[in-house]
């Protein structure tokens, strides 16, 4: 069986759950190998057998992760030339789309970006993309060269399998032409102890409603266990970080649960939680767009709603 | 200090987009079209620089005869000049076709320091066109960048990332996509609106750029669209109006799913 590599996305080791899920998907096409690059092996063997890869190529060259992205795409070139595999999946970030661009360049192999399905099709690996703010899906195959796919999040459930996880250390230098951008500085962001947005099962966002006071969203949050997002407006005031934008330009959403508060729910906005599977909103106008989506709204102050809420919710779970 | 900004003429999100039934391409001939506002920040960011120092703007495009509109936008917002890649060939190209052929007009423009994009487009916003344009002109990139200062031959940009706050640097020449977080673009003043109908727009084919016809277009596509659907509107739920207990009845809501 054809190998299918799976680049892992991780922080020192620590895998995220993407790579559980394009583990999970690249099952369905071959045999996965992990391509796991940076320090922190040791600590993902584990995760990276549980969800069946066979083989794990890995590079521990400081200089890798350093210049960017560059690197990384070369040393899948390598690993393609020398593997032939049944395609390549990407976790659909922007450094894994940059990644999967340049890899696609060097090995004339067609690229589809945020699959949000991959299957084993008649005609290769074929692929679902949901496109224009997500009022289209659109099934799409590759015709030339290796399949390059970047994956989004929550595409697939992760899935166990027992793999080998046979670690094989890959000789690669970087070319010079990948050294010409590179890191100066590096600033961590401090950790919210809440899930990732991308990630997380349940997302509650807040808007302009706000009025900039965001500590009702929190809380309510908090009492699902969700994630926090912001809209545009949000982010713009200077309420909450960019990072947490949803959007359009911000981050794209597929959670089981959308919660909208205080949120109009403009195209762009949609662009980025429109396929949550359930959409919940609090809006005082009843005739904000958002209510357009919903499974279920409530017209009201957010102030009110979402406290009395917060308080229930809290009461069911004791 | 030569800038090329990559410009993109795309159908109206504002408006009912969709394809063509013939051969699953986008239909960019019964919608209305315009700049792709994501880009409109790459030109105001040239613009800025060049003002700043000295140097010359081209906005580039390779689209349809409309598509000369996004070039007069841009050209309106101050650019110095235009250059349209126009040729029926092109119709259906992938993203690969599309940094290929950019890629060849960026050489024939020549002499460039820098190269500028959007961070997506509005419509197909799959955000990679930059990347593979570096790596067909064997340039370092930077992309997603919200802050961007060009000192000599070094340009340095910040970029927030998930897990943190980057400063990266490039050395030009280097291309650079910017995010809507990098400036506030102008609106083109009448003045500018003025001038734009004396700047020189010029006019490329494949045939130009020596690329072959065979090599773009959808017939060469490396992806292929099967099928599309219209995604079922959603179906509006329940709505309810919060009289003292909207609270609670959302709550139970989410306990009926078994979100709690
Ligand atoms: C190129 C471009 C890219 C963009 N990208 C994004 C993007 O990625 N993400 C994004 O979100 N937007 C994006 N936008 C902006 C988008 O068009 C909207 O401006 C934005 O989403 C509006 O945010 P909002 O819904 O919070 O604010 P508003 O539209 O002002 O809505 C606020 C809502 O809050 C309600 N409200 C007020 N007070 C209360 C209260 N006390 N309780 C309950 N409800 C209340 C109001 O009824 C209203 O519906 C983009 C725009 C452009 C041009
Ligand atoms: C709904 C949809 C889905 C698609 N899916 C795929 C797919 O999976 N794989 C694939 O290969 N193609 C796909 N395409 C085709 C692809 O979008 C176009 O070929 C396009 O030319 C390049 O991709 P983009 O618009 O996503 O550009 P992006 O990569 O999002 O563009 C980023 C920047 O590149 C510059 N740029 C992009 N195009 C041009 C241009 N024509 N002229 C000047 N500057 C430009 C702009 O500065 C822009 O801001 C899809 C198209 C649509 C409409």
């Amino acid at each position: 069986m054809a190998e299918v590599l799976v680049l892992v996305d991780h922080v020192d080791g620590k895998v995220r759950k993407t790579t559980a899920e394009l583990l999970t998907i690249a099952r369905r096409l071959g045999e996965p190998s992990a391509v796991f690059v940076g320090a922190g092996f040791d600590a993902a063997k584990e995760s990276l057998a549980r969800f069946g890869a066979e083989k794990v190529y890995r590079v521990e060259s400081p200089e890798v992760l350093e210049h960017l992205v560059v690197p990384q795409a070369e040393l899948l070139a390598q690993l393609v030339a020398s593997t032939s595999p049944a395609a390549v999946l990407v976790p659909a970030s922007p450094e894994g789309k940059e990644i999967a661009a340049r890899l696609a360049v060097k090995t004339e192999s067609g690229l589809i970006t945020d699959a949000v399905d991959v299957q084993a099709g008649d005609g290769g690996v074929a692929t679902t993309q949901s496109v224009f703010a997500g009022s289209y899906t659109v099934t799409a195959t590759v015709t030339k060269g290796t399949p390059i796919v970047a994956v989004k999040p929550n595409s697939a459930t992760p899935e166990e399998a027992a793999g080998a996880a046979a670690d094989e250390v890959v000789d690669f230098t970087p070319s010079d032409a990948a050294k010409g951008a590179r890191i100066t500085e590096s600033k961590p962001k401090q950790a919210t102890g809440r899930p990732e947005l991308t990630e997380a099962a349940i997302v509650v966002s807040g808007g302009r409603g706000t009025g900039g006071d965001f500590s009702k969203v929190e809380d309510f949050a908090d009492s699902l266990g969700a994630a926090v997002g912001a809209s545009r407006a949000a982010v713009d005031a200077g309420w909450y970080p960019h990072t947490s934008q949803v959007g359009q330009t911000g981050k794209q959403v597929s959670p089981q649960l959308y919660v909208a508060c205080g949120i109009s729910g403009a195209i762009q906005h949609r662009a980025g939680m429109q396929t949550s599977k359930t959409i919940v909103a609090v809006n005082k106008d009843n005739e904000a767009p958002i209510f357009e989506l919903v499974d279920f709204g409530v017209v009201g102050d957010l102030f009110n709603v979402l406290p009395q809420a917060t308080e229930a919710i809290k009461a069911a779970k004791d | 200090m030569n800038i090329v900004v990559c410009v993109k003429y795309v159908p109206d999100a504002q408006a009912e987009r969709t394809f063509n039934a013939s051969d699953n391409t986008t239909d960019r001939e019964n919608v209305d079209g315009l700049l792709s506002e994501l880009d409109e920040y790459a030109v105001e960011e040239a613009l800025k620089i060049v003002e700043a120092g000295e140097g010359e703007v081209t906005v580039l495009t390779v689209g349809p005869d409309a598509a000369a509109d996004a070039i007069k936008k841009a050209l309106q917002m101050g650019a110095d000049k235009g250059v349209h890649v126009n040729d029926a060939a092109i119709h259906g190209s992938d993203a690969i076709a599309t940094s290929l052929v950019l890629a060849e007009a960026i050489q024939k423009i020549g002499d460039v320091d820098l190269v500028l994009t959007g961070m997506a487009s509005t419509d197909g916003t799959m955000g990679v066109v930059p990347a593979m344009l570096a790596e067909r002109l064997g340039l370092p990139a930077v992309t997603f960048a919200s802050e961007l200062t060009v000192e000599g031959s070094t340009a340095t940009i910040r970029r927030d990332g998930d897990a943190s706050t980057q400063t990266i640097t490039a050395t030009l020449p280097a291309l650079v996509s910017v995010t809507d977080q990098i400036n506030e673009p102008r609106y083109p003043s009448f003045k500018g609106i003025m001038a734009a109908k004396k700047k020189p727009v010029e006019q490329w084919s494949l045939a130009d750029l020596g690329v072959d016809a065979g090599q773009v277009g959808l017939d060469a596509a490396w992806t292929k669209v099967s099928s599309f659907d219209a995604r079922p509107p959603r179906t509006q739920g329940e709505i309810v109006t919060d009289e003292g207990d909207g609270g609670s009845k959302l709550a139970a809501f989410l306990s009926e799913r078994k979100f709690v």
